[in-house]
C-alpha cells in the first residue's frame, strides 16, 4: 500500500516537473513521401531534399524561405566582367559530419561529379555551362563557364548541387554525410528518418537537439496523426478540406504559402488531336480554374495562365488568354474538325490535386463534347508510361521545380512541345545576366507558351502545412523542396 | 409468406426500383458538378445533400444502385452459368477423373482469398466495372458447383432417377430433366446470398479504386471519397454506407425467407 502511494506521488511529481521544464528540444515532422534513398545529387525525387536540404547538406549558395538566394558554404564571390569566371570564397573551419574538413577540393569534386560522363544528377542541364572548376587555395574556388549564365548562383542553390565529400560518397545513399546544422542519425525504412544537432556546425547552431521525419502517405491517417498530436508538424498536408478544422483549433496553426508547383493539364503536343493548336485552345477554354481550385483544393491555390509562379517578380498574368468560355471552346472544336468532340484519356497520378481535379476537368471537358476517359495510375506507372513513354493524351501534374519554364525548350520533354522560336529565346535568356533584360525575356517566354496553348494551365499549388501552436520558424512558402529546420524552435 | 421474406423483398425491391427509375429519371444529373453548392447537408433542395463536387447524392445513389446491381447480377450469372453445369457433370460422373478435376479445381479457387484475387485481376487487366464483374464472377463458380453437386449426388440415389436410367435416358438428359428442377430451390436461395456478397465485393473493389471508374457512380467509391470529409460532411459517408447495409440486409433476409418458403419440410411443419 505504502509502495503504491509513493509510486503515485512520484509519478505525479515527475509529470509536474516535465510540464514545468524548459521548452521541448525535439520535433516530429510528418510528410507524405519517403525518399527512395538519401543522395540528393543523384535523383530527381523531391522527397530527398524535403528531408536533407539545408538540414544535412549545404551548397555554395542556398535558398531562404522567401525564395531569395543567399551565401551558403561560399561566404562571398566575385564575377568577372564577361560573366565567365566565378571566384567563390568559402567559409573557414567547415567540417563534414564525419570530422573531415570541407575545402575547395570537395567543391571541385562535387561539381565535377555533376558533369561527369556517368553522372546520375537529375539537373545536369543546370550546370552544363561549367567548363572547369579550379582549386586556387583551400578556401577559394574558381568556376569557369563556357557561356555566360545569368542563373548560375540560383542553380548552385539547388539541392542537386550540394557539397559532398569523396570520402563518404560510396555510402551516401544510406549514410548521408554533409556539412549542415544537423547530422543524420538513422533511417527506419518505411517509417522514419532521424537527425540530430551537429555540435561542430560552422554557422549559427540549430535550436533543436533532434528531429524525426515520419512518412504518412494516406490522407486519412495524416489527419488522424495530427489530431492525435502524434506529430508536431505536417508539411505538404494532403487533405486541404481538413485545414479549416485545424485553423479553428487553438492547439494548431495552419501555414498556407505558395510553392513552385505549377499544376497543369498537360497535353501530348505530338499526338493527334492535340497536335492541332485549335484543339488545345478549345481544351484551355473549356477549363474553369476557380471551380477546380474550389472543388479539388478547397480554395487553396492561385489561378495561373502560363507556366510561371505568380509570386515571382517576372510573372505575367496570362489567365485572360485562356479564360473559361465553353461556347468558344465548342466553336473551336467545330473549326478544328471535331463538331461532336472526340475521345481521349486522362491519366491521373495519386495526389488529390490530380485525382479530384481530374474528375472536375473530365466533367468540364464533357460539357464541350470531349470525352476524357479517366485512368488512375500510381507514380511508378505514371513515370513509365506518361513521363518516359510519352504515351498519353491528357494528364494532370504539378511541376514543383523552381523556374522551370526552360523545360518547354526541350522537344523531348513528355508533352513534346517543339517551337524553335521559344528554344532560341531560352538560349538567349540563359546567356543574359542583365536583370531587366531577363525579366522582359521571361515575360515573352510566358506569353509564347500561353499563346500556343501548350498545356492547360490550372493553378499554383499552395504549400499547406499544419503545426502545433508552439512551433516557430518554419518555412511558409516552399521556394524549393525543403523542410529547413535550422531556424525552427519551440516557443517558451 | 413469412416476415423475413416480405421485409427482405421490400428492401431489395426499393433498390431495384431506384436503379430502374434512374434510367429514365433522377432528381438531378448525377454527373453535374455545382462546386459553389458543395457539401450541402440532408434536406433542402438536394434531399440527401451534395458531395464535395456539389453533385446530388440521391441521384448518385440511384445510379450507383445500377452499378452495384449490374455487377452483382452478371457476376452471379457467371457463377451459375458455369458452376451449375460443372456441378451437374461432376455429380453425374461421381468418383471419376472428371469429378476429381472439377472438385479439386473448386478447392483451388476456394483456397485463395477472394478479394485479394479480385484486386490482382483488376490490377493486371486494369480497373473497370467489367474486370470487377469477372473477378467476382470467378469466385461464384465453385460456390454453385459445390452446391449443385452436393444436392445432385443424393438425388442420383433416388428411385425416380433409377427409373429414368432404366428407361435409357443418358446421364446428361437426366441431369437436365430430373436433377436440375429438383435443385432449383436451393440455387435460388444461394443466388440471393451470392448477390449480396457480389454487392459487397463491388463496393470493396470500388473503395480501393479498382471497380467502376469515375464518372460512373459507385457506392464503394462514394465511401472512399467521403473518407477525409467524415468530420465535416458525415452524410457523404453515411448515405452510401446505409445503402450498402440495407441492400445486403434485404438480400440476406430475402434469402432466409426464401429458404423457409421453398423448403418442403419446413413448409409442412408450418402448416
Amino acid at each position: 500500500m505504502f509502495h503504491l502511494r509513493s509510486l503515485i506521488l512520484g509519478t505525479c511529481a515527475a509529470a509536474l516537473m516535465a510540464g514545468g521544464a524548459a521548452a521541448k528540444s525535439d520535433i516530429t515532422v510528418a510528410m507524405q513521401l519517403e525518399p527512395p534513398h538519401l543522395d540528393p545529387t543523384s535523383a530527381a525525387a523531391g522527397a530527398i531534399d524535403s528531408v536533407l536540404y539545408s538540414n544535412v547538406f549545404e551548397g555554395l549558395t542556398r535558398f531562404m524561405g522567401d525564395g531569395s538566394v543567399v551565401p551558403g558554404l561560399a561566404k562571398s564571390w566575385e564575377i568577372s566582367e564577361d560573366g565567365l569566371t566565378y571566384l567563390f570564397h568559402l567559409q573557414d573551419n567547415v567540417t563534414f559530419h564525419d570530422g573531415t574538413t570541407m575545402d575547395a577540393n570537395d567543391v571541385k569534386f562535387s561539381l565535377d561529379r555533376i558533369n561527369a560522363q556517368d553522372s546520375a544528377n537529375a539537373q545536369k542541364a543546370l550546370f552544363s555551362a561549367i567548363s572547369e572548376v579550379n582549386v586556387i587555395d583551400p578556401t577559394t574556388v574558381e568556376i569557369k563557364l563556357s557561356a555566360p549564365n545569368g542563373n548560375m548562383l540560383f542553380n548552385l542553390a539547388w539541392g542537386d548541387a550540394v557539397i559532398v565529400a569523396p570520402e563518404s560518397i560510396s555510402n551516401i545513399k544510406q549514410l548521408p554525410i554533409g556539412t549542415g546544422a544537423f547530422k543524420f542519425t538513422s533511417w527506419t525504412q518505411g517509417d522514419n528518418i532521424m537527425i540530430e544537432k551537429n555540435p561542430n556546425y560552422w554557422g549559427a547552431p540549430a535550436a533543436l537537439d533532434m528531429a524525426t521525419f515520419k512518412f504518412i502517405s494516406d490522407p486519412t491517417a495524416a489527419f488522424a496523426s495530427v489530431m492525435a498530436e502524434d506529430v508536431d508538424v505536417f508539411v505538404g498536408f494532403p487533405a486541404p478540406e481538413n485545414l479549416p478544422q485545424f485553423d479553428a483549433d487553438p492547439r494548431f496553426q495552419v501555414l498556407v504559402g505558395s510553392t513552385e508547383g505549377e499544376t497543369i493539364l498537360a497535353m501530348n503536343n505530338k499526338q493527334a488531336p492535340f497536335d492541332n493548336v485549335q484543339v488545345r485552345e478549345a481544351v484551355a477554354h473549356a477549363i474553369n480554374r476557380q471551380a477546380i481550385i474550389d472543388g479539388a483544393m478547397f480554395g487553396y491555390g492561385t489561378p495561373i495562365g502560363t507556366h510561371f509562379a505568380p509570386h515571382n517578380p517576372a510573372y505575367v498574368d496570362e489567365t485572360a488568354i485562356s479564360a473559361f468560355d465553353p461556347e468558344k471552346s465548342k466553336a473551336l472544336l467545330a473549326e478544328a474538325g471535331f463538331p461532336d468532340g472526340f475521345e481521349t484519356t486522362l491519366d491521373l497520378p495519386p495526389p488529390s490535386y490530380a485525382r479530384r481535379g481530374g474528375e472536375i476537368i473530365a466533367a468540364q471537358l464533357a460539357d464541350v463534347g470531349i470525352k476524357a476517359k479517366i485512368n488512375n495510375v500510381e507514380w511508378a506507372q505514371w513515370l513509365e508510361t506518361v513521363f518516359k513513354g510519352k504515351n498519353f493524351g491528357l494528364t494532370i501534374v504539378s511541376h514543383t521545380e523552381p523556374m522551370d519554364i526552360g523545360v518547354y525548350a526541350n522537344p523531348d520533354y513528355y508533352f513534346q512541345y517543339n517551337n524553335p522560336d521559344f528554344q532560341a529565346l531560352m538560349t538567349k535568356l540563359n546567356a543574359t545576366t542583365d536583370e531587366d533584360m531577363r525579366t522582359q525575356m521571361l515575360g515573352e517566354a510566358q506569353h509564347i507558351i500561353s499563346q500556343d496553348y501548350v498545356n492547360g494551365y490550372l493553378f499554383q499549388l499552395a504549400a499547406l502545412g499544419v503545426a502545433k501552436a508552439g512551433v516557430q520558424g518554419l518555412w511558409t512558402n516552399a521556394p524549393t523542396q525543403a523542410t529547413d529546420l535550422t531556424g525552427v524552435s519551440w516557443a517558451e | 409468406m413469412n416476415r423475413n421474406l416480405i421485409l427482405g423483398a421490400a428492401l431489395t425491391g426499393v433498390f431495384i426500383l431506384a436503379a430502374l427509375v434512374s434510367f429514365i429519371w433522377t432528381p438531378f444529373d448525377h454527373t453535374a458538378m455545382d462546386i459553389p453548392n458543395k457539401l450541402q447537408g440532408i434536406g433542402g433542395e438536394h434531399i440527401l445533400g451534395t458531395d464535395h463536387f456539389g453533385r446530388d447524392i440521391l441521384s448518385m445513389i440511384m445510379v450507383g444502385a445500377r452499378t452495384s446491381i449490374a455487377v452483382a447480377l452478371v457476376a452471379v450469372g457467371i457463377g451459375m452459368g458455369l458452376g451449375i453445369p460443372l456441378g451437374l457433370w461432376a455429380a453425374a460422373r461421381r468418383g471419376s477423373l472428371v469429378d476429381e478435376i472439377i472438385m479439386r479445381g473448386n478447392d483451388l479457387i476456394f483456397a485463395f482469398p477472394s478479394l485479394v484475387i479480385a484486386i490482382l485481376i483488376t490490377a493486371i487487366f486494369g480497373a473497370s466495372a467489367i474486370n470487377a464483374i469477372i473477378a467476382i464472377g470467378i469466385f461464384n463458380i465453385p460456390v454453385f458447383a459445390r452446391i449443385t453437386r452436393g444436392a445432385a449426388l443424393s438425388l442420383w440415389e433416388r428411385e425416380f432417377i433409377l427409373a429414368a436410367r432404366v428407361a435409357g435416358k443418358s446421364a446428361a438428359r437426366i441431369s437436365v430433366e430430373h436433377i436440375l428442377p429438383n435443385v432449383t430451390n436451393l440455387l435460388i436461395v444461394q443466388s440471393t446470398i451470392q448477390f449480396s456478397l457480389g454487392i459487397l465485393a463491388e463496393a470493396g473493389l470500388s473503395y480501393v479504386g479498382l471497380g467502376a471508374q469515375p464518372p460512373t457512380p459507385s457506392w464503394g467509391r462514394m465511401l472512399a471519397d467521403a473518407q477525409t470529409l467524415v468530420s465535416i460532411a458525415p452524410h457523404m459517408a453515411l448515405i452510401p454506407g446505409f445503402a450498402i447495409i440495407l441492400t445486403v440486409l434485404g438480400l440476406n433476409l430475402m434469402g432466409d425467407g426464401l429458404r423457409d418458403y421453398l423448403d418442403p419440410r419446413l413448409r409442412v411443419t408450418r402448416v
